[in-house]
This record gives C-alpha cells, structure tokens and sequence, in this order.
C-alpha cells in the first residue's frame, strides 16, 4: 500500500471515531432520533390501524420510517461541522476531502445500521411480522448493503447542503428524491425477506443487486465529488 | 533567517472584484507581522493567499518555498489559518479536539502533551467540553491544534475578537511562546495598539496593496 493510501485510511478512520465519539457523547441518535423513528412507526399502525395492512406494507414503513430519520441524523452530522467551522479548518489544513467523505459516511452507516435493526424490531413487535431464518439472513444483507447507499448519498447531500443558505428545507428536497432507489429496492427486498404479501425470500436478490449498484455507484462518486461539492 | 513567506507584485481577485493589487512582502521565520489597514483593504485576502485558498492571477509568490501558482494546495498541510471560528467540535472534550488533529497528521501523544503545556492547557481543562469553554480558552484550544498539527506559519485574521483584556493578554503571551518555539505568525487586527505591541514587524494594506 503506498503512502498516501495509508494516509488516507488513517483520516478516515480518524473522522469516523471522531463522529461516532460525538454521538456517543452527545446520545442524539438514543435519546431523539430512535425515539423519533419508533413515534413515526407507531403512527403509522395508529393511521392504518389494520393487521392485514400493516403486515404488507411493514417494509415500506421502515424504510420510510428510516428515511425520515436519516435527514436528522445527516443534519446533525454536519452540523457539528460547522457550529464551529471545524469543516472549514480540515479544508483549510488540506486534509483529504475523499478521506472525509468516507469517514463520516461510514460513521453515518453505523448508526442508521443501529436504527434500522430497531426499526425492523419494532416492526416484528408491533406489526406481527414473522421471519424464517433465509428470509431474516436476507434482511440483515438487505440492511447492510442499503445501508452503505444511504449513507454514502446522505454524506455526499449533506455535504452539499452544509454550506447552502436554508439547508434545513434543502437537504429534504435535494436527498428525498435520490434515494427514491434504495427505498424502491429495499423495500421490495425486505417484503421478500418479511414474506410480506406471499413474497418468496429469491425475489429479493435481484432487488438486493440494484442497492448493490447503487452503494457502489454513489460510494464512488462521493469520494471523488465531496471536495469540489463542499469547495463551492 | 531564512524566508518563509516571499509575494512580490501579487494581485488576487474574489469573483470579479480585486482583493489585492500588486502586493509585496516578504515575512522571515520567527517574526510576528501584523497586517494593519482599514476595511476592505484586503487583509484577508492576503492571509487566504498566504494559506493558498485563494489564487493569485499576477505577480510571483512562494510560502515555504512552495510556488503560490503551480502548487498552492501543497502548503495547505503546513500553514495554519484561524479566522473568527476556531475549528472545533464543540461536543469533543478539548482532548479529544486535539486527539483528532493528531490522528490527521499522525502525531504522536507526546505532541499533544507538548501543545498542551505550551498553550497552558491542564488536565482538568483537557478533559471539558469544547462548548463549555470561555471564548479565551476556545482560542487556545484552537491555537494548540495549529501546534498538534504543526503548522509552520500560524496565519491569524482578528485572532483579538471577542476575548476580554485577560484573555487578550494571555493571547499575546502564547503567541510569543509559539514563536519562541519556532513558529511563525503573520496577524491581521483592528486592535492596533494592542497588534503593535505584539508584533515585531507592521505592513500596511490599503487598497490591496502592502506598503
């Protein structure tokens, strides 16, 4: 490995401890974004107030569910960089904005992980939803590879919005849209994996291919684009 | 002495309107520069050029030895600009502030000590929160992440504002201190009285240029 790719890795590892020690110092995604996801997954089954429905659209409401916290999560992600300007510093000091990118977007994994099993939890609870073992592995893999698209787009947005007058209202409109994919994707994979609707759990894979080629898609862009995206 | 910082008939501009026009200075190790003149006069600007943000369209330049026009983004890593932020995370201890611009660079913890001690950081103080800092102590934590990361020259744009009298003197003493220990710093300041006791050396900007 060459010196530079080191050195890469090690920023970014750095970034991510740096947030996920931010959040484990502040407990924002325990004590208001998880209550905050779990409310909205409560009012669903208030709205829709029937078993039979719940249970076929279980796996939309969490990925909905999860789309709708992952906004306060990513806000709050760049938020801590610039109550203090401490993004700015890093570009300032010429520290590697691809290195940052995959950091703090992989620190945003790790906590939208954490809040996607207690969605699918939740879900389990409150709405009934009984897993085989094939379908509760195809899941997990659904979790984690939509996981790495959401968090790679979230970062990418984020930081695009980070520095925008009214990022607040921006960030929603601009992320909502791009991520309409791996909601599409991981919301049919997951009724696969719930048997939602008399789904069978092969359905899912080829589902499970495109959060794939999503994850990878925009984990590379990102890389390349947060720099320049943040510089203007 | 050698040169660390050598501009000579440098003109920048921000969007269409110049920001500097026809600059020449030259700044040796171990001084203290300040960088006087009214608003406007392109004070900022000159910093930014000297950390190599801001490009020059004219003139030769080079910091640390590092041409301005072919390579600005390379003296980024060892040059340090603090602006009215500092930089920090305010949910981060201080310790962890500086633990984090160690990791970057790959410092040692024996760095962190050192920066520690020389901006009068102790262990109690290490160990609160960023947001809980006065303004003064902020400053410091943020002046000791310049020693964590070690920046060469410490670039300062009104490092003076919103500190009290105690807190400015302290300022002014640390400073000395860093460049006691090898630093550089050039410094822009409204606080004229206070800059002029400070620095070793005064140029003045006025209308985007340096006289």
């Amino acid at each position: 490995m060459t010196g530079a790719v080191i050195n890469k890795r090690r920023i970014a590892i750095a970034v991510a401890r740096k947030d996920l020690t931010i959040e484990w110092n502040s407990r924002i995604l325990v004590n208001q974004v998880a209550p905050f996801a779990a409310i909205v997954m409560v009012l669903f089954a208030f709205a829709l107030d029937n078993d039979g429905i719940l249970l076929r659209v279980a796996p939309g409401l969490v990925w909905l569910a999860t789309l709708f916290s992952m906004l306060v999560v990513v806000q709050r992600s760049f938020t801590v960089e610039s109550a203090d300007g401490a993004l700015d510093a890093l570009r300032v000091a010429g520290v590697d904005m691809g290195a940052i990118f995959v950091g703090k977007a992989v620190a945003l994994m790790v906590q939208l992980f954490v809040l996607e099993l207690m969605l699918v939890a939740t879900a389990v609870v409150l709405y009934g939803v009984e897993m085989t073992l094939a379908g509760f592995c195809e899941a997990i893999v659904t979790l984690v590879v939509a996981t790495i698209g959401l968090g790679s787009v979230g970062t990418l947005y984020g930081g695009l919005a980070a520095g925008a007058r009214g990022r607040e209202t921006l960030l929603p409109l601009l992320l909502l849209p791009a991520v309409a994919p791996v909601l599409i994707g991981a919301t049919r994979a997951t009724e696969a994996a719930f048997g939602s609707g008399g789904a069978t759990v092969s359905e899912g894979w080829p589902w499970i291919g495109l959060l794939l080629v999503f994850a990878v898609l925009f984990s590379a862009v990102g890389t390349v684009a947060f720099g320049p995206l943040v510089d203007e | 002495m050698d040169t660390v910082i050598e501009l000579s008939g440098v003109v920048a501009v921000l969007g269409q309107f110049p920001a500097l026009a026809g600059v020449d200075i030259t700044v040796q190790r171990g001084e203290i520069v300040l960088l006087q003149g009214p608003n406007g006069a392109g004070k900022t600007s000159l910093l930014r050029v000297c950390a190599g943000l801001l490009p020059i369209e004219r003139g030769t330049g080079q910091v640390l030895g590092i041409d301005l026009a072919t390579n600005r983004e390379a003296i980024r890593s060892r040059v340090g600009l603090l602006g009215h932020a500092n930089g920090l995370y305010l949910d981060l201890t201080v310790m962890q502030n500086l633990q984090f611009w160690a990791s970057t660079v790959a410092a040692a913890s024996s760095e962190v000590s050192d920066a520690m001690a020389t901006m009068r950081i102790d262990g109690r103080l290490a160990e609160v929160k960023a947001s809980q800092l006065s303004a003064g102590q902020r400053r410091r934590c943020a002046l000791a992440s310049l020693i964590v990361r070690r920046a060469e020259i410490w670039l300062l744009d009104e490092p003076h504002a919103g500190l009290d009298a105690a807190g400015r003197d302290e300022l002014d003493a640390l400073l000395r201190s860093a460049v006691a220990s090898g630093a550089t710093v050039v410094l822009a300041s409204h606080e004229r009285d206070r800059a002029l006791g400070l620095a070793t050396r005064t140029v003045t900007i006025d209308g985007g240029g340096a006289a």
